[in-house]
């Protein structure tokens, strides 16, 4: 790895920062959204207050992330011109037409509908209302998917050719960019993790209250759907890694080799569970290895071959020539385990909770609790975890929020590295895709900037974050519990533009919602 | 008539789309300093925008997507070239989408005062540099034969392209006037009508100068008419505005920013961005262009979704058709 200073670096950087950066907010934007939309759900269905207060507390929540993933992906968006013209001008006709379907259909879908759902819950019946939210929730899912088939095109490009007089990838199968297995199996790992990193949001929250006995039943409720949600999201976001992994053995093999740091290729390889000393040097001072599992991750056989560094490189040099198609071994190696460690302990104290917490299942009469009491931790029948160690749970489940972030963002540092030198898999390499007539001072300069003022953002956001979190559920008002019948609000005057009438005085009554 | 043709078209009405929306809510940034007395009026008039101002940035975001699909080089060369001014419109639509947000969620005085500050520059700014923008791009800019830009920052600042910036500056302010006048009550809905006369009167001048050096610089046959409905649809609503007609006032003041966008883009064709050193090294429709099959595909799509695009962020502004005034401000901030 280079550290000099040459525009190259630090457009990779800056890319790096700014869109794991954006990743943080993506995930909770997706899974808070809908987690939302299911409440709001259970409210209309049912009428019970603890799910309207529940909607307004999640909700809020939500709207505080998603403000942040609003404008951290404007960034996204002009980027590739900024920084990558190469690279815009090689790929755009492939790549670009899955980021204009993204804007046209998900952006606009997303945007429109959060403003109705805000500003909106005096002046819309119920259920169109209820609508609103579902719809920016399905506006957040296509827009993961399609950019996430571009992502994939990148990771393993299909459905096009290469022009030689002009210069450029140009698409000839749109369908096959939307919808080969590495775009299917990254949609449902990202979009499994995505349920994971909310529900880990809403347990951590809901933990918090529990300890100190507030807003009960709202947060035994919402604690229970969390559960559920992170338990099966967790198992299903293993389940697609795993697919996931094994078509990147066939895509891009000096990825999974990265992951192990396998020097040398070998039959029934194992899996290090961690390695002492650099592994940038061999595989001697290893520590826990689990013999034939990385086989077994990549092709599903635990004795079948798995190639190395060493001899993918070799295979690599002759199919595309000269140079060192080695990505950076370290980050690979400690990502690839980041992400599944900081996954897995959520997904541990997802399914402990759904155990100590269950209702009546295999629990004593006397340990079953109301809607209004915060759930006995039990083991067993009537073993409980007791005074001392009750405290502990919800230390850990309010630690857990943050570990499918940590888990998010090395996964995506495992996957955009382990391409490098490649940009496009085999097509465009990095390092010809950087904007030729940008000079160091100008990225340079970006960086900068986007650095400076995320770190600031950061610091207001998560403040904003903690700050509602703690203050818990709104007190509901008469107009929460009465929404209107009619498009457009309350009864009477209408008050609209250009009926020159002076506005009545029910039209005088302030907005549910105003900034 | 080929496919990137179409698309010329489809890219000048997202931009014009995104104009005449989000020209209004800069506008109303801009107003929060000149027009509102207090902080109740300055909630008046943000909460205006309040329910469609994402809405309406997706249509630059659009603009920016298509261009990437239609016109690759067009969005590389663009957006490379341009860079500076580009990161600082982006640091302001970053800040001002934050500012919406937040500002309500603290009670403290300071916190909601800074925010305050930071919606009315962060409107100003790219208000500014759009315009500063399009005259560049109008203009012509130094382009070398491998389709990159190869002036300095400097290059980009000349007095036409800063005079552009104030025309967009002064259309925004006098659309965002209107605006507020037609979805305000009380005091503020009064002095917006007061206020939209006197910058209107700035708007036109400086939007005569500009248009007319723009015609007699890059302009043709084509583009006069859009010149001449341009100024036309600015008196009328500047005389609608001052009849209290508020409604045709701010459908005329759109007329205007969509024939000024019209005529940059009529003056413009067939080049995309013309180059000022050889113009056999401009970028056109033809040679910055797509293949015809991602063209094909995405006009499908812009066929099936703009019209809906329009259908449901039409309705939006239908449901939130009432106007608002300092009585319909909860105190309690949110
Ligand atoms: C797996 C999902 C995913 C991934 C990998 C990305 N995004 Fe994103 N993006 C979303 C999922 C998402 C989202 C969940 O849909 C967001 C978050 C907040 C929002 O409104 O939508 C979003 C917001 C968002 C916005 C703002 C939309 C708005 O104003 O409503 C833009 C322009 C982008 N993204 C663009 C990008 C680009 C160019 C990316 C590639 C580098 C990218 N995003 C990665
Ligand atoms: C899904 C859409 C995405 C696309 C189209 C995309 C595309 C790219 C591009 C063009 C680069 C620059 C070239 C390079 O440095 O390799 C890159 C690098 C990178 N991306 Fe992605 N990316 C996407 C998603 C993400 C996400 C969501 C993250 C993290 C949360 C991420 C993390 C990175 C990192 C860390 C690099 C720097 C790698 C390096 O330079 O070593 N990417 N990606
Ligand atoms: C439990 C076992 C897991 C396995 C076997 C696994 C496997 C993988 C693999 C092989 C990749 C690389 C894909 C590629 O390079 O194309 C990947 C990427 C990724 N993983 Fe995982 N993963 C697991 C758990 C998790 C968890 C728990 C999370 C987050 C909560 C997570 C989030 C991600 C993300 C965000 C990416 C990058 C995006 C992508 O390429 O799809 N993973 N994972």
């Amino acid at each position: 790895m280079q550290l000099a200073l040459e525009p190259l670096n630090v457009a990779r950087w800056q890319f790096g920062v700014t869109t794991v950066y954006h990743f943080l907010f993506v995930p909770l934007t997706i899974s808070l959204s809908a987690l939302t939309a299911g409440l709001q759900t259970a409210w209309v269905r049912t009428g019970k207050e603890k799910y309207l207060k529940a909607t307004k507390f999640w909700g809020k929540l939500f709207l505080i992330n998603i403000a942040m993933g609003v404008v951290t992906g404007i960034v996204q968006e002009f980027q590739f011109g900024m920084n990558w013209s190469d690279y815009s001008r090689f790929v755009g006709d492939v790549f670009g037409a899955p980021l204009a379907f993204e804007a046209l259909i998900a952006f606009f879908f997303e945007s429109t509908f959060i403003g109705l759902w805000i500003f909106g819950w005096d002046k819309l019946p119920q259920r169109l209302h209820l609508a609103c939210i579902w719809m920016v929730s399905i506006g957040t899912i296509l827009s993961a998917y399609f950019i996430l088939a571009a992502n994939s095109w990148m990771q393993h490009p299909v459905g096009y050719h290469y022009n030689p007089k002009t210069k450029r990838a140009e698409l000839t199968d749109f369908w096959a960019v939307l919808t080969q297995n590495t775009a299917l199996a990254q949609f449902f790992h990202i979009m499994s993790a995505a349920f994971l990193t909310g529900a880990a949001f809403v347990i951590g929250i809901a933990a918090y209250h529990l300890a100190r006995k507030r807003h009960i039943a709202v947060m035994r409720s919402s604690l229970r759907m969390a559960l559920v949600v992170a338990v099966v999201a967790g198992a299903l976001t293993a389940i697609s890694g795993d697919t996931l992994g094994k078509v990147m053995f066939k895509q891009q093999p000096m990825k999974m080799a990265a992951a192990e740091a396998l020097w040398d290729g070998q039959k029934g390889a194992p899996f290090s569970i961690f390695a002492v000393g650099d592994v940038n040097k061999g595989h001697n001072e290893v520590a826990i290895d689990v013999p034939n599992l990385l086989s077994f991750l990549a092709t599903d056989d635990f004795t079948s071959y798995v190639g190395g560094i060493n001899d993918v490189n070799k295979a690599e040099q002759q199919k595309y020539g000269p140079g060192d198609y080695r990505p950076n071994i370290p980050v690979e190696y400690w990502g690839f385990r980041w992400m599944i460690g900081f996954g897995v302990v959520s997904i541990g104290v997802g399914a402990a909770g759904l155990w100590l917490t269950r209702r009546r299942f295999w629990l004593a009469p006397d340990r079953r609790t109301g809607e209004d009491e915060v759930p006995h931790l039990m083991l067993t029948r009537s073993i409980g975890l007791g005074e001392r160690l009750s405290p502990w749970y919800w230390r850990i489940a309010l630690g857990t929020m943050v570990f499918p972030l940590i888990a998010n963002s090395w996964g995506w540092i495992f996957t955009e590295t382990g391409r490098q030198p490649w940009v496009v898999y085999g097509v465009l390499r990095t390092k010809d895709a950087v904007s030729p007539g940008v000079s160091v001072g100008d990225v340079l300069t970006s960086l900068i900037v986007f650095t400076l003022l995320y770190a600031v953002l950061a610091v207001v956001e998560v403040r904003l974050l903690v700050k509602y979190a703690k203050a818990g559920p709104p007190e509901l008002t008469d107009d929460d519990l009465n929404p209107p019948t009619r498009i457009g609000g309350g009864p009477g005057g209408t008050g609209t533009p250009g009926d020159g009438a002076e506005p009545s005085a029910d039209s005088d009554r302030p907005m549910a919602f105003s900034y | 008539m080929h496919l990137h043709d179409v698309w010329f078209v489809i890219i000048a009405v997202l931009w014009t789309g995104y104009f005449f929306l989000e020209g209004f809510d800069f506008g109303i940034g801009v107003l929060t300093k000149l027009l509102a007395r207090d902080r109740a009026e300055r909630r008046v008039l943000i909460n205006t925008i309040g329910p469609v101002w994402d809405g309406n940035e997706v249509w630059l975001l659009s603009a920016a997507g298509a261009t990437f699909a239609a016109f690759p080089d067009w969005y590389a060369t663009l957006f490379s070239g341009f860079y500076l001014p580009l990161l600082l419109i982006l640091v302001c639509l970053i800040v001002r989408g934050v500012a919406f947000e937040y500002r309500a969620k603290r009670p403290e005085e300071r916190w909601q005062r800074n925010w305050e500050h930071a919606i009315f520059w962060t409107s100003l700014l790219p208000a500014v540099l759009w315009g500063v923008a399009f005259a560049n791009i109008v203009r012509g800019v130094k382009i070398d034969a491998n389709k990159e830009y190869v002036g300095g920052l400097g290059d980009l600042l000349g007095g036409y392209a800063l005079l552009g910036g104030l025309v967009t500056l002064a259309l925004f302010t006098f659309h965002g006037a209107v605006f507020a006048a037609l979805k305000t009550v009380g005091p503020i809905r009064e002095r917006a009508r007061a206020l939209a006369v006197r910058v209107g009167l700035v708007a036109m001048v400086l939007a005569a100068v500009f248009l007319i050096w723009t015609q007699v610089h890059s302009g043709d046959g084509r583009s006069l008419p859009a010149l001449v409905v341009a100024l036309a649809a600015l008196t009328a609503a500047l005389g609608a505005n001052l009849a209290g007609r508020e409604g045709w006032a701010f459908a005329f003041s759109g007329v205007t920013i969509a024939a000024t966008m019209a005529m940059f883009f009529l003056a413009l064709f067939p080049d995309v961005m013309p180059s000022s050193l050889d113009s056999a090294w401009s970028l056109t429709v033809g040679n910055a262009s797509a293949t015809p099959y991602t063209l094909r595909i995405m006009t499908w799509c812009a066929a099936v979704a703009t019209p809906l695009v329009v259908l449901y962020q039409g309705w939006t502004y239908w449901v939130f058709r009432k106007r608002i005034g300092t009585q319909h401000i909860a105190e309690a901030a949110h």
